[in-house]
């Protein structure tokens, strides 16, 4: 790879890391749930290496140990995350120019809300040997996790377990407040989501609709309205992001 | 036999979701709209994400809560997104440990 390449892998891996840490605690908890389920840890790691998501390997697990349907299960998989179709459209627009098809679908196997995040904050276009420094540690941490929470459940002390439930969330708010910081229309589409997310967890009317779905939500309508009352004005054509920054 | 199809119809459907978009839509996008729309989607996937469901992420809402100051108070001043998620874990443990 050129020094450039180079560069937006390095980029990439740096950013990948928190993201790391994060799965494998998310991961070994699912790790844990799934042998306590009756899987083996293999399966357990099978189902991360080729799912990498996490409320859908919650759910499509819950399906298969009430012996559910192959139908059943691609509906609750495309329920649960079908808020990656909104991510990757969104990525589409952002992605280098220069990707082929086949680069394009292999990258789209590591959208996650998370590497999406990250992504997305990137100031110019997302190049290939970016994704691919993005996604290492996420891919090794979740699959890592899930087979160390498989192998060794109960190994770490509970209340650590426990405080590593908040990680992943941590870190959304290491992204959204310093860009909030920024951009008032930030802060109103911050706004916005929050208080219909809180809605829809609160009232008791919405409390049936599954967590991937008011992700959904949540995200036509926010987006929507702050489309409509603030809408972005063109910025100049594609330029690469900048490495230093 | 089951649990083996049964994962793969899991990773074929999930893998399908991400990959449409991505790999067949590479046009810009013409209308402003959507456009603004794209732009704000991570924000509204990420603060619907987090709130209010950072306060149910541990055990106990209380530490929980301490947790999401901790990381908002760093995040403010912009320490970067291994120090925040960091800090908020060892906040909480803290938490366990303490109280």
């Amino acid at each position: 790879m050129g020094k450039q390449n180079k560069a937006y892998f390095k980029k990439g891996f740096k950013l990948g890391i928190p993201i790391g840490i994060g799965y494998f605690s998310v991961s070994f908890a699912f790790g844990m749930l799934a042998v306590s389920s009756g899987l083996s840890p293999v399966l357990a790691l099978v189902i991360s290496m080729t799912n990498v998501t996490s409320a859908g390997q919650f759910a499509g697990m819950q399906v298969m140990v009430l012996g559910g349907t192959y139908i059943e299960m691609a509906l609750t998989m495309l329920i649960i995350n079908a808020r990656y179709f909104l991510m990757s459209l969104s990525l589409s627009q952002k992605v280098s120019k220069k990707l082929t098809s086949l680069q394009r679908a292999l990258m789209s196997f590591m959208v996650t809300d998370e590497i999406f995040a990250v992504a997305s904050m990137e100031v110019g276009a997302v190049t290939g040997w970016y994704w691919l420094g993005l996604s290492i540690m996420p891919y090794l941490g979740w699959s890592g996790g899930t087979l160390a929470g498989a192998l060794a459940a109960g190994i770490l002390p509970k209340s650590l377990q426990d405080a590593l439930g908040i990680a992943l969330y941590g870190m959304f708010i290491a992204i959204i407040i310093p860009a909030a910081k920024h951009s008032k229309p930030i802060v109103m589409t911050l706004i916005i989501a929050i208080g219909i997310s809180c809605v829809l967890e609160y009232i008791p009317v919405f409390s049936h609709i599954s967590s991937g779905f008011a992700v959904i939500i949540v995200t036509l309508i926010a987006a929507g309205i702050m489309a409509y009352i603030a809408p972005i004005e063109e910025k100049g054509e594609e330029e690469e992001s900048c490495i230093s920054c | 036999m089951y649990i083996m199809l049964s994962i793969l119809v899991m990773a074929l459907v999930t893998y399908l979701i991400r990959v449409l978009p991505l790999t067949f839509f590479k046009k810009k996008v013409q209308s402003r709209f959507i456009r603004s729309f794209l732009y704000y989607v991570p924000y509204a996937v990420l603060g619907g994400m987090t709130f209010p469901h950072i306060f149910y992420s541990t055990e106990n809402t209380l530490y929980a809560a301490i947790g999401t100051v901790v990381a908002v108070l760093l995040a403010y001043f912009e320490k970067g997104l291994t120090t925040v998620a960091l800090a908020s874990v060892m906040a909480v443990y803290l938490c366990h440990i303490l109280l």
